[in-house]
């Protein structure tokens, strides 16, 4: 360092007023760039927070598959699928047939904390294998940590196929409680 | 300042033609400036093997990086072939078994290492005046350490993890109102799929590590700048006023970073890279387990050893605290260690003039652990194949009546034994069931075994009356010989 000062010596006059558009202009040149560039990046990133509703009435086999009095599981494909989810593109569902006419849809995931729970059939009752969560066989809630009976999907009969609306993963509160 | 560096300059050895190399490169990038301060700078004396989990921690780290590299020469982060790949890599590829179980095992050993390391800083007050930053930025270092351990577990895309994951989207779904959204970005959409795959892959490979290595260099830029620390001494308080002139006094009688300081850390470090290796070349890698397929209802997911206390918390819960559990302790825990340097920036740095401090350690050390061990054990999970997989004990029909004989069927049809163990064997969801006729009288078995109660559902709706009857009659056997049944208190009249 040889000289005393090293920045340039500030000069007034008919050069501020350039020096004054150049910095705005800076600015201005990155905030639009910014904006053009970060909307869209930022748009892609928070597109999950978007809520779309996106289930499907998916078919669950024929009306005679299911024997009253009796609870199933049935395996199917999500229809939020993407071709490359491989096993974890599939669904599994539990299926009450109470009566003849009157069907249940019950997710497999507790409604504690979303493991999935086993039916017993001998004793009537699903079991949660983390934290114990107990449901009778109409899915209310016996005991445990869960806060309300199993999560159910919307069911209907349609040409002699029962079908059931699924797609999201059931939670809490973006899954209704029934009345 | 000792300037006698006490290794001979290697550059006299060097044939004439390479030293004119060096010199060009070194004149142009200057490392002979820049290294060789660094390697005589003195460093407080005392400051023994104490001071060797930092760099344990960071060649743990570097360890990671090298393996991770070679795993991702073969993984494939997509859904449907992760599980292939990974079984690929533990029978097919040329050691790829080992690189798998390295990089397991230096995660644990990281974490264990971090673990010594914030200890060590801690106890010896280092993260005083004027050290604070350091402390802070080794805070963020956790829990980047944390997220790492987190994603990478999602990444070994077996049962475990799929299911990991749909736990904590659970979790994030209970916070209302804005738990749905949460639980969207964690899953990279409504359902678990390829998106929360590769979601996890991106964490795991580009945006932690680049975070990590960010403040990992702050981290290190801290320590040159403010110097090793001395080792405390009782009766020296940090004084903020004083300190500057104090630690100058403490580095003129200190030893050159190179080679002794240095030395301790090298052989720490290679020994912790020998003994991982070994753990990892003993142990295999770790699974994968079944596959991610969610209609495999038999799951049982736990997540790896490090995140058991936190598990065991979460799980002995009560309910109603559980959204500010899941939310709160690692907030109010993440606060706590902020506030370290604020609280206690200034003042006795020897362990032996801070009770409080050292009685934290050892509290959260003893808490930690339990809830470890607790969670590892998970009695509140029931056994979900004890009714058909662990029979009555044999002692326990020797000799019973056919009603009995049919109670003790009845009792391990309607799954009672995946909650209550008999002779140990069985659940532990509920009490043991060996010695319940002391304690429950014949209608106060009924009545439990038809209402329930607590953690118990009501069994009245699944059994007929005769197979209550028959059950009891075989509760009621079940005490040690020669002591009486329960009975209720009642006035006698005789």
């Amino acid at each position: 360092m040889t000289s005393s000062d090293p920045r340039p010596s500030n000069t007034k006059g008919t050069n501020s007023g350039r020096r004054t558009a150049l910095v705005w202009l800076s600015v201005i040149a990155g905030g639009l760039a910014t904006a053009v560039a970060g909307v869209p990046i930022v748009g892609y990133l928070v597109a999950p927070l978007r809520r779309s509703n996106r289930d499907e009435w998916m078919d669950l086999g024929p009306v005679e598959k299911f024997i009253v009095g009796k609870t199933q599981i049935v395996d199917l494909l999500s229809p939020l699928r993407e071709p490359w989810d491989g096993d974890t593109g599939r669904l599994a569902a539990y299926v009450r047939r109470a009566t003849s006419e009157d069907f249940q849809v019950f997710a497999i995931n507790c409604t504690h904390l979303g493991c999935p729970v086993s039916w017993f059939p001998d004793s009537g009752l699903f079991l949660c294998p983390c934290h114990g969560g107990v449901y009778y066989a109409d899915g209310a809630r016996a005991s445990g940590p869960p806060p309300r009976g199993l999560y159910k999907y919307s069911n209907r009969i349609r040409n002699g196929r029962l079908e059931a609306l699924v797609g999201h993963l059931p939670t809490l509160h973006d899954t209704p409680k029934e009345g | 300042m000792n300037s006698q560096s006490p290794i001979p300059d290697p550059l006299i050895f060097m044939p004439r033609w390479l030293n004119n190399v060096w010199q060009w490169i070194d004149f142009r990038m200057g490392l002979r400036d820049a290294l060789v301060p660094l390697m005589q700078h003195p460093t407080p004396r005392g400051a023994r093997w104490w001071y060797v989990f930092g760099s344990a921690t960071l060649t743990l780290f570097l360890s990671q990086i090298v393996t991770g590299i070679c795993l991702a020469l073969v993984y494939v982060p997509s859904a449907d072939q992760a599980y292939e790949t990974l079984q690929y890599l533990n029978y097919s590829a040329s050691l790829g078994w080992f690189i798998r179980a390295l990089h397991n095992c230096s995660a644990s050993g990281m974490i264990i290492m971090l673990a010594l390391h914030m200890t060590q800083v801690f106890l010896m007050g280092a993260f005083k005046y004027p050290r604070e930053m350091t402390w802070l930025v080794g805070v963020v270092l956790l829990l980047c350490t944390l997220a790492m351990c987190f994603s990478g577990q999602v990444l070994r895309w077996d049962q475990d993890a799929y299911w990991t994951v749909g736990v904590s989207a659970a979790m994030a779904g209970r916070v209302p109102v804005v738990g749905p959204s949460m639980v969207h970005m964690l899953l990279g959409g409504e359902t678990i799929g390829g998106q929360t795959l590769s979601r996890f892959f991106a964490l795991h490979v580009f945006i932690v590590p680049g975070a990590l290595i960010f403040f990992l260099i702050l981290h290190l830029y801290l320590v040159l700048k403010h110097g090793i620390s001395a080792p405390p001494v009782t009766g020296q308080p940090v004084d903020p006023k004083t300190y500057a002139a104090e630690y100058e006094a403490e580095l003129k009688r200190g030893e050159p970073f190179f080679p002794l300081a240095v030395a301790r850390d090298a052989i720490f470090s290679s020994l912790t890279v020998i003994v991982v290796c070994g753990i990892a070349a003993w142990l295999g890698p770790q699974g994968p387990g079944e596959p991610p397929d969610p209609t495999l209802i038999q799951a049982t997911p736990r997540p790896d050893w490090y995140f058991l206390p936190l598990f065991a918390l979460l799980a002995l819960s009560p309910p109603e605290l559980e959204v500010v559990a899941i939310f709160g302790v690692p907030a109010i825990a993440i606060g706590v260690l902020v506030l370290v340097p604020f609280v206690a920036g200034k003042g006795e740095r020897s362990p032996r003039r801070r009770p409080v401090a050292v009685l934290s350690v050892l509290m959260i050390y003893l808490v930690v652990g339990v809830l470890g061990w607790v969670g590892y054990l998970s009695p509140w999970s029931p056994d979900m194949f004890a009714w058909s997989g662990t029979p009555v004990p044999v002692r326990m029909i020797e000799g019973l009546s056919p009603r009995e004989l049919a109670g003790a069927a009845v009792f391990q049809n309607k799954t009672c034994r995946n909650c209550h163990a008999l002779d140990g064997a069985g659940g532990k969801r509920g009490p043991d069931l060996t010695s319940v006729a002391t304690r429950l009288t014949h209608d106060e078995l009924i009545r439990q075994v038809i209402q329930g109660g607590g953690l118990m559902p009501a069994f009245g709706d699944q059994l007929s009356p005769a197979e209550v009857e028959a059950m009891v009659s075989f509760l009621e056997t079940l005490k040690p010989r020669g002591q009486p049944p329960a009975e209720s208190p009642v006035a006698s009249d005789r």
